[in-house]
C-alpha cells in the first residue's frame, strides 16, 4: 500500500485515504460554448497514457478533502512529488 | 535407536508424549515434533499422492518449502484446512490429519493408473486433448479432471473461527530469525529503534535449530531479544507479501498448534509499515534431477539433518547421499554422528576436498566420486538405488532405504522480488541473488547468496545412460513437472521461461517454485542452448506460502463485511415488521406487510392509502448538502442545468445535474433558505459522488467562488408525509408555519417547529399527492415519526416503503436516476428538457448537449409503455424489438427500465429506453419474455393526474 504525501496536510498517509481523480492540468475551458467540436472532444475525452511520469490529480478524500496534483511513475507506481492545486506543473 | 526415533538429541520434549491421528491411525510423537518428524520417527514414508500422476510421495524437505507432503487437518465442523505442509504442522493431542488426492486409500490409490499411462500425459496434455467437443468440457472433462488431479478438498462449511488483524509500525522489520536475522536484531537492539522480528517457525533459530553447537548462542540471543523492550518477536508468523513503501503482510498462527483452540482467534493478520526491512529468509536446498527422484525416501540432505538434530528422528536406517555440493557431505557427517546409518556418498564431481574424503574415511562411509544415481527401486519406499560412473556408465546397485540429494542452494529471494528489487545472476552458485533494492531494504545471510558450507557444481540433470524420453525425473514435485516436460515445451517452440512456466506449470501455484525454479531454468537453458540469463526469470508472487481466506478477511465478514447504514427510524420499522432492502449501504424499509400479505398485496395497499388518505415514509437516506456563501447561487447556477439565481428564499426547485459529457448523473429538490444558503438534496446513492464532484469544481475550476459545502445527510431525519390528508394531520403538530395553500405553496420551504422540534419543512411531492417532507435533527426522527403515527391514526395513516414509493413516482412519470437512466442519457433523452435553462451561457454539461452524437437522431429516449394486456407486468431489463418475426439474433432497440402493477390505475405501467422513442408515440413495440412475446403501446410517462390537480391543493 503506497504512502502519499498530502501537500495540504504535509503528511505521508496510506493510499486508502486518497482517491485518484484523473489526469492533472486539464483545465476546463473558460468559455465552453466557443469551443469547436474537436476542441471540446479533446478536453472531454483525450487523455495521456504515459509509460513513466504521469501528472495526475488526487483527492485526500478521507483526510482534509483537498484536491492536489501529483507526479507518479506508472511503471514503478512511485510518487515523485505532490503539489497544491494551482501551482505550476512540475 | 528404537524404530526411527534416535536415542538422544533433538529439541523435542521426550517427557511429553503426544497422541495424534493420521489417516485414521493413532501415532505417538513428542511435544516439539512436526507431523512430518513424528511420522518419520514412526517409520512412515508415504505421505501423499502427487498432483497429476498420483505417484506415491514422501517427505522431501523439513520446512515450508515442502512440495510433496501436503495434508489436511480436520478440527471439527467448518474447521477443515487442506494443503498444509506436514513439515509445518506442529503436533498436539487430538490432531487429526489426513493425506490427500487419493482414493480409496493412500496405499491403494485408483488414480495411480495415471502414472502407468504417464507417457500419454505430457505437458499441455489437457489443452491438447480435451478440445472437442466443446460442450463436453463443462459436464465431463472438467469435473473428471478436477476429481483426479488436485490438492486437498476445499472446505464446504462456513468457517466458525475468529480471525484478528492489526496494523503495526516499526523502524526495523527483520524477516527470518535464523543466525543472520538474529544477528541483525542483536546489532540494532541497542539503538532506540522499534524492531519487529518475524519468523514462520515455532521458535527462533532457523538453520541454527539443526546445529546443536549453536544452541547455547541461540539461547543467549533469544533471552537478550526477549528482554529488550524495543524488540517485538513474532514466531509462527509468515511474512507472505512485500508491498509498496515497505508495507509487509504477515499472518501469525495463534492457536492451530494447541489442543483446545476454538475460543481464541485462530490467526492474526499483521499489516506492518517498516522504516527499514532486513530480509534474512535463508536459502533452500535444490533437489537433483534424476529418474525416480520423487520416490518416498528420497529427500533433501539438509532436511535429513534437521530431522535428526532438531527432532531426534532418523529419516532412515540405511542412508545414501547423492550430492553435487559440499554441504551434502557435512549433512551426512552430522547424521552419522547422530547415530543414523550412512551407506554411501555418491558425488557427481570428480574431485572433492581431501578434508571431506578424510572425514568420510574416518566415519567408514563408502565414497563414489564421478558417479550419479540413475534409478531408484521401491514404490512406497526406497529399497535400493542404481548408480553409474559418469564416464563409462558402469554401474552398481546399493541397498538403502533413504536417498539424500544435495544439489546446491537457492537464495530465497521471494520477498525481495515482491518488493521489485532487481536480481543478479551468480554463475558460481548457479542462482539469482539480490542486486539493486527498490525499497529501503537489504538482504543478509544466505538469502543474499552468502553461505559458509562449501562449494559445489550446478548440474541441470544427472548424467544417465537411460533413454531420456522414458524416465521420470521430477523438477516441480508439487505440480508433477518432469525434465521431459520442459524439454518438450522447448521443442514445441516455447522460448521464454514465462511461457514454459505456463505451459508446463513449473513453479506455479502454492509452491511458487521454491525447490523447482532454478532446476527448471537450468534444464530450459540447456535445451535452448542459451545462457540462463537470456531466457528470463519468472515472477515470484505473494503469498510466499498459502494463507487462509479467514486471515485476510479478518472481521470483515457476515454483518461486518461492510457497514450497514441505518436511519433513526430504522428501529421502528424493524419492530413493525418491515421487510428491508439495501440501497447503497443504507438499510431501507421496502414494504410493511400485514398478517398474511405478500409483497404485491402490501404494496398495493400502501399505494392506495397514499392516494386516498395519507402515507408516511422514511426518506432520511436522501443525500443532503448545505451550500453556504455569498456565491452559493452562482455556484449552483454553474453546476445545475436550471437557473438558480432568481429562486426566492423560501422556494424549492428540482435540480438536474449533468456530468461534463452532458449525461444525467443526479437530481433532487433543493431549497433556498436565505440569499446565501441552500439546502440541497441528492439521490440516496449519489450523495458522496455529488459532493465530490461539487468540491472538485469548487476547488479546482472556480476557486474564486466563496462557497462552502457541507454534507448534512446524517444531520437530518426526513419524514415524507404524502396524501390528501397530509395537511390536516400536520396542522395541529406544527408551530410557526402557516400551512395554508396560499401561504405555503407546492415547492416551498418553511422553518418552524413540529412537536416542539425545530424543522425545515418542505412542501414537495414524489408521489403526486399533497405532500410534505419533514426535516428534523436526526436524533428526533423516531420521536416525531411516532407522534405522527399516533396523530395519524384517525386518518388510518399507513407507513409505506421504497417499493410503494417507486410505484407512486412511476404513476406520475418521475424518473429515478440510475434506474431509468444509465449514464448515457441526456436531459432531452429523458424528456427533461424543461429543466434546462436555455438562456444560461454555461453550466456543467451544457456544451456537450451540442455534441454531434448527442444531437444525432436515433438516440435512446425514455418513454412510457402500456402493455396491450393490462395484466401483464413486463420484466425490468426486458429487451424491446420492433419486429418479433425477424430472424434471431434480433435487433434490440431498447429495454424496459421500470415496470410495476399500478393498483390505482388497475393495470401495469412501465418506462423504457427506446431508440427514437419520442417519435413513436402510440406505436406498438414487442417485448420478448420467457414463454411469450408481449405487445405494448408507446405512451407519455405521466400515467396519473397529468394536470397536477392533486398537488396544488
Amino acid at each position: 500500500m503506497i504512502l502519499i504525501h498530502c501537500p495540504y496536510c504535509d503528511e505521508k498517509r496510506p493510499e486508502i485515504e486518497f482517491a485518484n481523480a484523473g489526469q492533472a492540468h486539464v483545465a476546463r475551458p473558460l468559455d465552453p460554448s466557443s469551443q469547436s467540436d474537436e476542441e471540446w472532444e479533446a478536453y472531454l475525452f483525450i487523455r495521456a497514457n504515459p509509460r513513466g511520469r504521469h501528472h495526475e490529480r488526487w483527492r485526500h478524500v478521507h483526510g482534509c478533502g483537498r484536491f492536489f496534483n501529483a507526479v507518479r511513475d506508472t511503471v514503478t507506481d512511485k510518487f515523485e512529488t505532490t503539489y497544491k492545486a494551482g501551482e505550476p506543473r512540475r | 535407536m528404537s524404530g526411527y526415533r534416535l536415542e538422544n538429541g533433538g529439541r523435542i520434549d521426550r517427557n511429553r508424549p503426544v497422541e495424534f491421528r493420521f489417516d485414521g491411525h493413532s501415532y505417538q510423537g513428542f511435544a516439539g515434533d512436526t507431523l512430518a518428524s513424528a511420522l518419520l520417527a514412526n517409520g512412515v514414508s508415504l505421505f501423499g499422492r502427487s498432483f497429476k500422476y498420483h505417484r506415491p510421495r514422501g517427505i522431501m524437505a523439513a520446512g515450508s518449502e515442502e512440495p510433496n507432503a501436503l495434508i489436511s487437518v480436520d478440527r471439527g465442523a467448518g474447521r477443515f484446512t487442506p494443503n498444509l505442509r506436514a513439515t509445518s504442522v506442529e503436533i498436539h493431542a487430538g490432531l487429526n490429519a489426513f493425506s490427500q488426492n487419493r482414493w480409496p486409500s493412500l496405499k491403494r490409490d485408483f488414480g495411480a493408473i495415471n502414472d502407468r499411462l504417464g507417457m500419454f500425459f505430457p505437458a499441455g496434455f489437457y489443452n491438447k486433448t480435451f478440445m472437442w467437443p466443446r460442450s463436453f468440457w463443462e459436464k465431463l472433462y472438467e469435473p473428471a479432471i478436477r476429481k483426479m488431479a488436485g490438492l486437498g478438498d476445499a472446505p464446504t462449511q462456513e468457517d466458525p473461527d475468529i480471525y484478528a488483524s492489526t496494523y503495526a509500525h516499526c523502524d526495523l522489520l527483520i524477516v527470518g530469525a535464523g543466525p543472520a536475522g538474529i544477528d541483525a536484531a542483536l546489532e540494532a537492539m541497542g539503538s532506540n529503534k522499534r524492531i519487529i522480528l518475524i519468523d514462520e517457525q515455532d521458535e527462533l533459530g532457523g538453520g541454527a535449530l539443526a546445529d546443536p553447537a549453536l544452541w547455547p548462542w541461540l539461547e543467549r540471543s533469544r533471552k537478550a531479544l526477549t528482554d529488550a523492550s524495543n524488540v517485538t518477536i513474532l514466531t509462527r508468523t509468515t511474512a507472505f507479501g512485500y508491498y509498496h513503501d515497505n508495507f509487509i503482510g504477515a499472518v501469525q498462527r495463534l492457536t492451530d498448534h494447541m489442543p483446545d483452540n476454538s475460543d481464541s482467534p485462530r490467526e492474526k493478520l499483521w499489516r506492518v509499515r517498516a522504516g527499514e526491512v532486513v530480509l534474512a529468509q535463508g536459502a533452500i536446498e535444490r533437489p537433483l534431477v534424476f529418474d525416480g527422484n520423487d520416490t518416498p525416501g528420497v529427500m533433501l540432505s539438509s532436511a535429513a539433518k534437521v530431522f535428526a538434530n532438531r527432532y531426534g528422528a532418523a529419516v532412515g536406517k540405511s542412508v545414501a547421499l547423492m550430492t553435487a555440493h559440499d554441504s551434502g557431505w557435512h549433512d551426512v557427517f552430522a547424521l552419522a554422528k547422530a547415530g543414523v546409518g550412512i551407506k554411501a556418498i555418491i558425488d557427481v564431481r570428480t574431485e572433492v576436498s581431501s578434508a571431506l574424503l578424510d572425514e568420510a574415511n574416518r566415519l567408514g562411509i563408502n565414497v563414489h566420486l564421478n558417479h550419479s544415481v540413475t534409478g531408484v527401486n521401491g514404490r512406497h519406499r526406497v529399497t535400493s538405488i542404481q548408480i553409474c560412473n559418469n564416464d563409462d556408465y558402469l554401474g552398481a546397485r546399493i541397498d538403502c532405504d533413504t536417498l539424500l540429494m544435495a544439489g546446491g542452494w537457492t537464495p530465497s529471494v521471494h520477498l525481495w522480488s515482491h518488493s521489485k528489487g532487481s536480481l543478479a545472476w551468480r554463475d558460481e552458485i548457479g542462482a539469482y541473488v539480490p542486486d539493486q533494492p527498490n525499497e529501503n531494504v537489504r538482504c543478509v545471510g544466505a538469502c543474499s547468496g552468502g553461505w559458509d558450507f562449501g562449494s559445489g557444481v550446478i548440474v541441470d540433470m544427472l548424467p544417465t545412460p537411460k533413454d531420456q524420453s522414458r524416465i521420470k525425473a521430477f523438477v516441480d514435485f508439487q505440480n508433477d513437472v518432469t525434465a521431459k516436460d520442459i524439454k518438450l515445451a522447448v521443442r514445441e517452440g516455447f522460448r521464454s521461461i514465462e511461457h514454459i512456466k505456463r505451459y508446463t506449470t513449473n513453479g506455479m501455484a502454492t509452491d511458487q517454485g521454491k525447490t523447482s525454479n532454478l532446476n527448471g531454468l537450468q534444464i530450459a537453458s540447456t535445451a535452448l542452448a542459451k545462457p540462463v540469463t537470456d531466457i528470463g526469470l519468472t515472477s515470484f508472487r505473494p503469498p510466499y506460502t498459502p494463507q487462509t481466506f479467514g486471515a485476510l478477511a479478518g472481521h470483515a465478514k457476515g454483518a461486518l463485511f461492510q457497514p450497514t447504514r441505518t436511519t433513526n427510524i430504522d428501529g421502528w420499522a424493524a419492530e413493525n415488521g418491515a421487510v428491508f432492502e439495501l440501497v447503497a449501504q443504507w438499510r431501507r424499509a421496502r414494504y410493511f406487510p400485514k398478517m398474511g400479505e405478500d409483497m404485491h398485496a402490501a404494496v398495493n395497499r400502501e399505494c392506495v392509502a397514499v392516494r386516498s388518505s395519507v402515507g408516511i415514509f422514511d426518506a432520511s437516506t436522501l443525500g443532503k448538502i448545505e451550500v453556504v456563501g455569498p456565491d452559493a447561487a452562482e455556484f449552483l447556477n454553474r453546476m445545475y442545468t436550471n437557473p438558480w439565481k432568481a429562486l426566492e428564499p423560501g422556494r424549492c426547485r428540482y435540480g438536474l445535474l449533468l456530468k461534463e459529457d452532458g449525461f444525467i448523473t443526479d437530481d433532487g429538490v433543493s431549497a433556498r433558505l436565505a440569499p446565501d444558503r441552500f439546502h440541497l438534496t441528492t439521490t440516496t446513492g449519489g450523495a458522496a459522488r455529488v459532493l465530490n464532484m461539487m468540491e472538485d469544481y469548487l476547488q479546482t475550476e472556480w476557486p474564486d467562488l466563496d462557497v462552502w459545502l457541507t454534507s448534512t445527510t446524517e444531520q437530518y431525519a426526513v419524514i415524507a408525509l404524502q396524501g390528501p390528508n397530509a395537511r390536516k394531520l400536520l396542522e395541529p403538530l406544527v408551530e410557526g408555519i402557516d400551512l395554508s395553500a396560499d401561504a405555503f405553496p407546492h415547492m416551498a420551504i418553511r422553518e418552524g417547529t413540529i412537536c416542539g422540534i425545530p424543522t425545515r419543512l418542505f412542501r414537495v411531492s414524489f408521489t403526486g399527492e399533497l405532500g410534505f417532507e419533514i426535516n428534523v435533527p436526526t436524533a428526533y426522527g423516531r420521536a416525531v415519526w411516532e407522534q405522527l403515527m399516533a396523530e395519524g391514526a384517525k386518518f388510518d395513516i399507513t407507513p409505506y416503503g421504497t417499493e410503494a414509493m417507486h410505484v407512486l413516482r412511476a404513476e406520475k412519470g418521475f424518473i429515478i436516476v440510475g434506474q431509468d437512466t444509465d449514464g448515457t442519457i441526456t436531459p432531452f433523452d429523458a424528456g427533461l428538457d424543461w429543466a434546462v435553462g436555455k438562456k444560461k451561457p454555461d453550466f456543467v454539461g451544457k456544451r456537450s448537449m451540442a455534441r454531434p452524437d448527442i444531437v444525432a437522431p436515433g438516440r435512446k429516449q425514455l418513454v412510457g409503455l402500456l402493455t396491450d394486456d393490462p395484466n401483464v407486468v413486463l420484466e425490468e431489463g426486458a429487451q424491446i424489438v420492433a419486429d418479433p418475426r425477424q430472424p434471431i439474433p434480433m435487433t434490440m432497440i431498447g429495454h424496459v427500465t421500470s415496470s410495476y402493477w399500478s393498483e390505482t390505475l388497475g393495470r401495469s405501467i412501465a418506462f423504457a429506453l427506446v431508440a427514437g422513442g419520442h417519435e413513436m408515440m402510440g406505436g406498438t413495440l414487442h417485448i420478448p419474455m420467457p414463454g411469450k412475446t408481449h405487445e405494448a403501446k408507446v405512451s407519455g410517462m405521466v400515467f396519473y393526474d397529468a394536470e397536477g390537480a392533486r398537488l396544488h391543493v
